[in-house]
């Protein structure tokens, strides 16, 4: 079947892929840069396409909350927001990781701290792979980097959040998720049965129905012991996304003396400043993390050994950078360049701090 | 062949959807095409702009400094983007409005009075197309068939009879550009 083309922002190209991508479910509450998801969703009324819920809840706090309640029953629930509202969804976030509830969540992220800009920004970096709420949680964070990665985000979210029983967040900016690229739209995935709900996902509370034990979604319990178990039991399955789910891309890197780490809108701005190096003669490849979290520890690792130096490019103050440096051999050279408040650097002013500080003579 | 254009001017003078024309027309004639707009708070009665890419390649960066080609339709824009057109490029200027006319003699300027024919039509809403058509006459890209297609796709069916003054528009920016400075 030949797949349709279609030019839509990051944004919109996002709302139509959760459709596709069979969601029940979503729950947001308005902010810029990403209000064209809700708003692409009211227009296109999925109620009428596949049973799918559109409801503007009254904070984002209260969208959290409704996921949890959502993904409770096994459903495939998302929300997206912009930085401010992604902070004011972390303690929601940090319940559903505890009671292993899968979900999607979009952050479109501005410049920060506190209600900062709307303008882009990759400030939110630590908050996103680090755990912006509280206690031992991970969450899986996949970053794309064009519009038809935020459509294909979805479905690939969605499959991971279930496979693990955990929120994914994609973690775009506000750049990506304005910009118009084409797209290919794929097929329609139908929603779930209440009975393939109950086939699939033994755990979701849907009616206890005669001979099995009751399903409780919690994560409290006060018995510091059994808690414990159910720590272990989430870092074990934190260890298993690390060993299988790291995606990243190598652009020229196979033969390169230095390399750029980015991920993102950014990464694609490397893309040229690659290409001005490369017209220089000078040999620059670029290491594009898709996974932010799980985080490709050894392969950076091996990058560390290989090239002569590092340079990371984030719209941000250095966060990415520290996870770099942490997974890199002792003594790389490896050094961050980034604007902030809603900034975008240029091709050009990367490519004359890399050379000024990679390139001697 | 990569083109990079930057087109920018007021909020209202349709440089937003005239860009996102160029880049449906790039579509239909299979190349891969990018839109940035500038989206801040400068475009609610301010200054709007967007930068589109039309290649043959898989573009880098969608955000860039230099462009191959600048489209300017106010003399805050002119202030703005004059420096920014690559040495041989084109500068494309609507001269209503303009104060302070371009002064590079390493590149190509012309000159589309899309404002003034816009009136004289008593059609101001196909400024943009007119600006367009001036466009598509100094570098030729983008098929008009390309765009007429892009159109179609891209306006809901109500406005379809809307198209062919659409067209007119074209080819008079086409028939009125004039070059004023050659490199």
């Amino acid at each position: 079947m030949e797949k349709e083309l279609r030019l839509m922002k990051g944004n919109e190209a996002f709302a139509e892929a959760v459709i596709r991508a069979g969601a029940d479910g979503y729950f947001g509450y308005p902010i810029t840069p990403q209000s064209e998801v809700m708003e692409y969703l009211m227009a296109e009324k999925p109620e009428e396409r596949t049973g799918m819920i559109v409801l503007q809840a009254e904070s984002e706090v209260a969208s959290i909350n409704m996921l949890y309640g959502g993904a409770g029953c096994g459903k495939r629930v998302l929300t997206s927001s912009s930085s401010p509202g992604i902070s004011l969804m972390q303690e929601g976030i940090s319940y559903l990781a505890g009671a292993e509830l899968p979900c999607l969540i979009m952050n479109a992220a501005r410049g920060g701290p506190g209600l900062g800009t709307i303008q882009p920004g990759q400030a939110d970096y630590f908050q996103s792979v680090k755990g912006g709420g509280h206690g031992d949680y991970r969450i899986i964070v996949i970053a794309p980097a064009s519009v038809q990665e935020m459509y294909d985000s979805a479905k690939i979210g969605f499959d991971l959040a279930f496979k693990y029983r955990t929120p994914v967040l994609v973690l775009t900016d506000g750049a990506t998720g304005q910009m118009m690229e084409k797209v290919y739209i794929g097929e329609q995935h139908p929603r779930l049965t209440e009975e393939e709900i109950k086939e699939k996902y033994p755990w979701a509370t849907t009616g206890k129905s005669g001979g099995r034990e009751r399903n409780i979604i919690t994560s409290l319990d006060l018995d510091p012991y059994r808690h414990e178990k159910h720590n272990i039991k989430l870092q074990e399955k934190y260890k298993t996304i690390e060993e299988n789910e790291v995606v990243y891309e190598e652009i020229n890197i196979e033969d390169a003396d230095f390399a750029i780490v980015a991920y993102g809108t950014t990464s694609r701005i490397c893309q040229k400043t690659m290409q001005l190096a490369h017209e220089k003669g000078i040999k620059l490849g670029i290491f594009r993390l898709i996974s932010l979290w799980p985080f490709p520890k050894k392969e950076i690792r091996e990058l560390s050994k290989k090239v002569k130096g590092i340079l990371c490019v984030e719209m941000s103050a250095g966060q990415m950078v520290e996870d770099v440096r942490l997974n890199s051999v002792d003594g790389a050279h490896i050094q961050h360049y980034g604007r902030m408040g809603g900034v975008i650097p240029s091709p050009t002013e990367i490519f004359d701090f890399f050379e000024k500080n990679y390139i001697k003579d | 062949m990569t083109e990079e254009i930057i087109i920018a001017g007021f909020g209202g003078q349709g440089v937003l959807s005239m860009g996102k024309i160029l880049a449906y027309s790039g579509i239909m004639q299979d190349q891969e095409v990018s839109w940035m707009p500038s989206y801040g708070p400068e475009m609610r009665g301010g200054t709007a702009n967007v930068t589109v890419i039309l290649s043959d390649e898989r573009i880098s960066s969608p955000i860039l400094t230099h462009y191959d080609t600048a489209i300017i339709l106010n003399q805050q824009s002119m202030d703005k983007f004059e420096s920014s057109v690559k040495p041989g490029g084109i500068l494309l200027y609507d001269p209503n409005g303009i104060s302070h006319h371009p002064e590079r003699t390493d590149i190509n300027i012309f000159q589309v009075e899309a404002n003034a024919e816009a009136a004289k039509l008593g059609l101001m809403k196909i400024f943009n197309m007119i600006v367009l058509g001036g466009y598509m006459k100094v570098k030729p890209i983008v098929k008009l068939e390309n765009v007429i297609k892009g159109l179609k796709k891209s306006l809901p069916e109500r406005y379809h009879h809307m198209i062919p003054d659409n067209e007119k528009a074209i080819t008079t920016g086409m028939g009125i550009v004039k070059q004023i400075r050659e490199v």
